[in-house]
C-alpha cells in the first residue's frame, strides 16, 4: 500500500519535557510575555479550532481580550460526543498537562482567573486521574505566583451540550438548550461574562505553538489548514485508533493507509459531517479547504448498507435534538419517517427530493449546529447512494 | 428527617446552593441513589430555593440524570453505527439472556438496569458499554457474561 503522502506527526502526543519540581517551564516563560504578542503568535500560526467549526483561535482570543469586563472565563470543551470521535479521550488520558497549560496561556492573554473543563459524563472514569494532574498543575502555577484556577465539571449524557452555548447553559445548571447567537460567548458566555471556549485539542495546539514557536508550527499543514490534526479512525479498518496526521491530506492517501482494501465510503466529521463515496476519494482534501473534520473518520466497506448508516444517524439526531426549535425537532422525525417510507415503497423515489428540500430548510432555520448539520450527512448519503435508499 | 433530606442537605453544603451547583448535586444524588426520586428533586428544590419544576426541567434534559427507577448498576450499551457494525446486537442479546430482562428494564432484585445509549467514545474498540461510569470495550457475548457474573457477586 502506498502511504508515502501521509505524514504522521507528533505535535499533540509528543513528549513534554518535564522537570522534577517545575513541570510547567512553559508557563513561566509565557506569563512574562506581553499577552498581545502571544495572541499575535496564535493568529500568525493560522490555528483554527479543532472541535469541527474551525474558527480562528487567535481572533477569538483577541475579541475576548478586548472586552473590558473584569470577570472572564476560559472553558475547555471536553464534551466529545460526535459519533466516531474519541480523540479527546486519548488527549485527556495522555497529555492532560498540555491542555491545562494551553488554558493558562489563554487566561494570561484575555485576563481570566477561572477556567473550567466540561468533561462529558461518559468520561467520568478518568476524573480521578485528571484531578491528580490538575492538583500538580495548580501547585506549579502557585509557585510562579500566577493566579489561575481550573475546575473540572461533568456533563450528563447530552450530545447537544457540545454546542458551546448549550454547554454554558448546562454549566449554569439549566437544560442544555442552545442560545441565540449573537451575542457570542466572547462577549456574553458563562454567567453572561466574556468567555473563551475551545476544544481540548485546540488548547494543546496553543501550548505547542508557544513551545515550538510559530515558524516551526506553520511548517505543517496547508495555507488554510495549519498544523496537525488528531484523527479518530474507526469502522471497517484494520487499524482502528487515534492517529495524528498533517492536515491537508488527500482522502485517497488516508484510505490507502487505513482502509481494508474495500472501502466504499468514508464519513468525515461524524454524523454531522459528510459522507464521501469512493469515486471522490482522489479529489477530496481533508482540511478547511476541502472537507473539514473534528477528527471523526468512519470507514465503510462494500458490505455495509448506507441506508442503515443514514438511518442510524437520523435516530441519533432525533434523540439528541433538544426540541427547542421546530425545524430540528420535527425535521428529524420527518426524515426518519420519510426514508422508511421510500425504502418500503409507500413513497416513490421522488420523495427523496422533498426530504432534501426539508434538510435545506433545516440548514437555514435550525437554531444550532445540530439541526443545521443534519443536511450534511443526509445530502451526501442520499445523493451518492440513492440506489441503496430505494430498495 | 429522611435519609434523602440528609443526603441532599449534605450535598448542598458541599457543592453550594447557587444554580450552577445544581448539576453536581443532581449527579451526586444519582451516584448515591441510582436515580432521582420525586422526593430527592423536591428536597433539592427546597435547598436551592427554586421550584421543583425547575429541578425536574434540568434533570429530565440529561440522559444520565434518570428520573425513572434504576438498578444499582446501570448498563448502557453503545448503539452508534460503528457499534452496530461490530456486533452490538449479539451483545444486547447476551445481556438480555443473562439478566433475563429486555432493554429498558431493571432486574427484580434492582441490581441491574439495561439501556442503550449514543456513542460513548470508544468507536475504535466496539462493541462497548458503560456500567455506571466504568467503560468495557471490545466486548464479546462471552466477555459480557463474565462481567455480569462478576458484578452479580459484588
Amino acid at each position: 500500500m502506498n502511504s508515502n503522502n501521509l505524514k504522521k506527526t507528533d505535535v499533540i502526543f509528543g513528549i513534554w519535557p518535564c522537570m522534577e519540581d517545575n513541570k510547567y517551564p512553559i508557563l513561566e516563560a509565557v506569563i512574562n510575555r506581553n499577552p498581545d504578542d502571544i495572541i499575535k503568535d496564535i493568529i500568525n500560526s493560522g490555528l483554527k479550532g479543532r472541535g469541527g467549526a474551525g474558527f480562528p483561535t487567535g481572533l477569538k482570543w483577541k475579541f475576548a481580550a478586548s472586552q473590558t469586563e473584569s470577570e472572564k472565563y476560559i472553558i475547555c470543551n471536553a464534551d466529545e460526543g460526535e459519533p466516531g470521535t474519541f480523540k479527546d479521550r486519548e488527549i485527556l488520558l495522555k497529555v492532560p498537562e498540555k491542555i491545562f497549560a494551553g488554558m493558562a496561556i489563554c487566561s494570561h492573554c484575555i485576563k481570566a482567573k477561572k477556567g473550567f473543563v466540561y468533561l462529558r459524563g461518559e468520561y467520568k472514569f478518568m476524573l480521578p486521574q485528571l484531578n491528580k494532574v490538575l492538583e500538580s498543575f495548580h501547585e506549579s502555577i502557585r509557585k510562579t505566583g500566577y493566579d489561575f484556577e481550573i475546575k473540572i465539571l461533568l456533563g450528563s449524557g447530552a450530545y447537544v451540550c457540545g454546542e458551546e452555548t448549550s454547554l454554558m447553559e448546562s454549566m449554569e445548571g439549566k437544560r442544555g438548550e442552545p442560545r441565540n447567537k449573537p451575542p457570542f460567548p466572547v462577549v456574553e458566555g458563562f454567567n453572561n461574562k466574556p468567555t473563551v471556549i475551545n476544544n481540548v485539542e485546540t488548547f494543546v495546539n496553543v501550548a505547542m505553538i508557544q513551545k515550538l514557536g510559530v515558524a516551526e508550527f506553520v511548517k505543517l499543514g496547508t495555507d488554510d489548514s495549519r498544523g496537525s490534526k488528531v484523527f479518530s479512525v474507526s469502522g471497517d479498518t484494520p487499524k482502528p485508533g487515534v492517529f495524528e496526521l498533517e492536515l491537508g491530506m488527500k482522502l485517497s492517501d488516508f484510505v490507502a493507509e487505513y482502509g481494508d482494501g474495500d472501502t466504499k465510503a468514508v464519513q468525515v466529521g461524524g454524523a454531522s459531517g459528510f459522507c464521501v463515496p469512493r469515486k471522490r476519494f482522489e479529489d477530496t482534501i481533508i482540511g478547511f479547504e476541502g472537507v473539514p473534520t473534528g477528527g471523526s473518520m468512519m470507514l465503510f466497506n462494500s458490505t455495509r448498507s448506507m441506508y442503515n448508516v443514514l438511518s442510524n444517524y437520523l435516530d441519533f439526531f432525533a434523540e439528541e435534538s433538544c426540541g427547542q426549535c421546530t425545524p430540528c425537532r420535527v425535521g428529524c422525525q420527518q426524515l426518519i419517517q420519510g426514508i422508511k417510507a421510500v425504502k418500503k415503497g409507500s413513497k416513490n423515489e421522488d420523495y427523496l427530493d422533498s426530504l432534501l428540500k426539508l434538510t435545506e430548510s433545516m440548514k437555514i432555520t435550525a437554531k444550532c449546529g445540530l439541526g443545521q448539520s443534519v443536511a450534511n450527512s443526509f445530502y451526501s448519503i442520499v445523493t451518492n447512494f440513492k440506489e441503496e435508499m430505494i430498495y | 428527617m429522611t435519609e434523602t433530606h440528609e443526603l441532599v442537605k449534605q450535598l448542598a453544603d458541599k457543592y453550594g446552593r447557587d444554580r450552577a451547583s445544581l448539576m453536581p448535586v443532581l449527579q451526586a444524588v444519582v451516584e448515591k441513589q441510582n436515580y432521582l426520586t420525586e422526593e430527592a428533586m423536591n428536597e433539592i428544590a427546597d435547598q436551592f430555593g427554586i421550584s421543583a419544576a425547575q429541578v425536574f426541567g434540568t434533570a429530565s434534559f440529561y440522559s444520565f440524570l434518570d428520573t425513572e427507577a434504576r438498578g444499582k448498576y446501570v448498563i448502557r450499551v453503545c448503539k452508534s453505527i460503528i457499534a452496530e457494525m461490530k456486533g452490538k446486537k449479539a451483545i444486547i442479546k447476551a445481556l438480555e439472556n443473562v439478566l433475563k430482562i429486555s432493554v429498558g428494564q431493571t432486574t427484580p432484585d434492582k441490581k441491574f438496569t439495561l439501556l442503550e445509549t449514543n456513542d460513548i467514545g470508544w468507536s475504535d474498540q466496539e462493541p462497548s458499554m458503560l456500567i455506571n461510569e466504568t467503560p468495557f470495550t471490545n466486548l464479546t457475548p462471552e466477555k459480557v457474561i463474565n462481567i455480569i457474573n462478576e458484578y452479580s457477586s459484588k
